[in-house]
């Protein structure tokens, strides 16, 4: 065989692009493999519910599951709008204001998932601990939240979420 | 490798043309082993055991079991209550795995202080470190199926660990689980995995052994094999010295199983999952605990998780982090006195690992764990330096130095050397 440099060009060439179409193919081929594992169809199509506010009495609040998720939804006491509504955005480990968390006021709807490790808080039922902002407190590793869900105290790094929702009448929402 | 002659003729006529026979023979009875070797080195057998002892059982457990949200918990109490011996077989899994880990957690730290990760064994080390990460993540997804409440809060954590990842974490989240949370699509994947996995612990340890026998155990001593009178054959003195060991460990294992099944384990998994109500004081099993005080310990989500792993990844690296020519702590007044410090140190962390993250307990943990990786980082590098080692002996057959050497031990050594 001749060895000229000419050839070796050509080689390399051969070789650099024998080898790139593999990685290319090889791509392909682990696409469809790694992607399975995300939420199927089925899974995705479960994701909307819709809840009726009316029965929860002030100072009340439920849980309801969407997305194998627990939802939080409290109807808050004037006190703990105006709790919520009057800390300096310079308390906040994640400014947020409380009037932009809300749809109505008096409804709170957040995710019942701490942001840190995904634990439940307490301060659902009554005669929970409800943490040293009168929300919810996180048993896990112990994060506290505020009558907003926000976090003020702990390792987590975020408010509880908000889920998208809407008010479809004055008593009824669709949470997803 | 010496050919063995055998003697029965199949065995010959098999031999001839498949060499198992001469390879076990040249790897389990030949295979020249230190002399001097304590009952430390008996561990290693020990870990085999149990693996195999986890397959076995682990098999029997899943012709018995069902991964489905509706169904995992039940037929996890259908084998306590009604298959014939199925208590027996859940709890020896149940207990195997937390078996498993005390065998191997006291095999790294013989590894540790007799410096058995030093050259050559560089590879053989950073192998059974990569066993260890496989073990834990077997375990953990193992954990997950009797879907207990401890099962689903744990696979909740753990697999939020992942969601501290900046940018694409929450997507990974989301991928693990196949859903929004843990739910039947994780359990599933949970249990496959959970199958396939010990079986890859197998190829890892195949490999492991592979790379010992090139150049054999290290030993108490720490310093090479100088010929033929510092070893004996591995069979018949390791064989049944292992045998021995094994017979001790069954029996401390059989006690545990029979009389206190449920020591280890958790009450709370004894409860059904329910993804709306977290237990008030989860815990990772004990194995964990001491990595999972150094995730509370970091005020940070990233850095705890960071953090956590980095307390393996420092392991991995240790061969080039303690560069002292000398292997064993015996040689090593300082480094043996570190040596505990780092066990009492680790022990802690296990047991704040099972105390609440609050007060004095995260005081503690912060130091423990800052303990840990400056052991690591900062005084196995300077000891390696500054450390004035003791003189080592000449060879293992020779252990106190000066000390007058046999005529006829002289000549082997003689003989040996030419
Ligand atoms: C490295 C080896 C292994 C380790 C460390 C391990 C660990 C565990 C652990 C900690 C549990 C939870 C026990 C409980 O609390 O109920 C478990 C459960 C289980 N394992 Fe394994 N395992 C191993 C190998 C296997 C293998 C090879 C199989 C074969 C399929 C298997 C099948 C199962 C099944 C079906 C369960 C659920 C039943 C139960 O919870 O008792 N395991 N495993
Ligand atoms: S999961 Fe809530 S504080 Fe860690």
């Amino acid at each position: 065989m001749s060895d000229t440099v000419e050839n070796q060009g050509r080689r390399d060439f051969i070789v650099v692009a024998t080898n790139t179409m593999l990685a290319v193919g090889a791509a392909a081929v682990a696409y469809p493999f790694i992607n399975q594992m995300n939420p199927a169809a089925d899974t995705l199509a479960l994701s909307s519910i819709e809840v009726d506010v009316s029965g929860i009495e002030e100072g009340q609040a439920i849980t309801v599951k969407w997305r194998g998720k627990p939802v939080f939804i409290r109807h808050r006491t004037a006190a703990e709008i105006a709790l919520a509504d009057q800390v300096s955005m310079d308390d906040l480990r994640d400014p947020e204001g409380d009037m932009d968390r809300v749809e109505k006021p008096e409804y709170l709807v957040i995710q019942g998932i701490c942001t840190h490790l995904g634990c439940v808080p307490l301060g659902q039922k009554i005669g929970e601990i409800k943490g040293d902002f009168n929300g919810w407190f996180c048993p896990c590793h112990g994060s506290h939240y505020d009558t907003s869900g926000r976090i003020r105290k702990g390792p987590a790094p975020t408010n509880l979420e908000v889920p998208p929702y809407a008010f479809l009448s004055d008593n009824v929402i669709k949470i997803g | 490798m010496s050919s063995p002659e055998f003697k029965n003729p199949v065995v010959k006529w098999i031999d001839h043309r498949l060499p198992v026979f001469s390879f076990m023979h040249h790897e389990l009875h030949e295979y020249p082993t230190p002399r001097n070797l304590s009952y430390l080195w008996n561990l290693g057998s020990l870990a085999g055991l149990a693996l195999v002892t986890m397959i076995v059982t682990g098999i029997i457990l899943a012709m018995h079991y069902t991964p489905h949200v509706d169904h995992a918990f039940e037929s996890v109490e259908r084998i306590m209550r009604d298959v014939n011996h199925g208590w027996l077989i859940r709890y020896i899994h149940m207990n195997g795995a937390s078996f498993f880990f005390i065998v191997v957690y006291i095999h790294i730290f013989r590894g540790l202080y007799y410096g058995s990760y030093k050259a050559p064994r560089e590879l053989l080390w950073i192998l059974g470190v990569l066993i260890l990460l496989l073990m834990m993540a077997t375990a953990f997804m193992g954990y997950v199926l009797p879907w207990g409440q401890m099962s689903f809060w744990g696979a909740t954590v753990i697999t939020n660990l992942f969601s501290a990842i900046p940018l694409i974490g929450d997507s990974i989240v989301v991928w693990l689980w196949g859903g929004f949370s843990v739910d039947n699509p994780t359990l599933s994947r949970f249990f496959a995995l959970h199958y396939l996995m010990p079986f890859m612990i197998v190829g890892v340890v195949i490999l492991h052994i592979i790379a010992l026998h090139r150049f054999g155990s290290n030993n108490p001593l720490g310093i090479d094999v100088s010929g033929k009178q510092d070893t004996i054959p591995f069979h018949p003195y390791y064989t049944s010295k292992d045998l021995f060991g094994a017979m001790v460990f069954l029996t401390i294992f059989a006690s545990a199983i029979f009389f206190y099944p449920n020591f280890l384990g958790h009450p709370d998994n004894y409860i059904p999952a329910n993804p709306l109500q977290t237990p008030a004081h989860i815990v990772p099993e004990w194995y964990f605990l001491p990595f999972y005080a150094i995730l509370r310990a970091i005020p940070d989500k990233l850095g705890g998780v960071l953090f956590m792993f980095g307390a393996i990844a420092v392991l991995f690296i240790l061969p080039w982090l303690d560069r002292s020519p000398v292997r064993s702590g015996r040689f090593r007044p300082l480094f043996k006195m570190f040596f505990w410090v780092l066990l009492a140190d680790c022990v802690l962390l296990g047991y704040l690992g099972g105390k609440p993250a609050e007060g004095i307990y995260v005081t503690l943990s912060r130091l423990a764990t800052a303990y840990y990786f400056i052991h690591f980082l900062v005084i196995l590098p300077l000891l390696s330096v500054v450390e004035k080692t003791r003189p080592l002996p000449q060879s293992i057959s020779m252990p106190v130095t000066g000390a007058g050497m046999s005529a006829a031990l002289a000549a082997k050594r003689g003989k040996a050397d030419v």
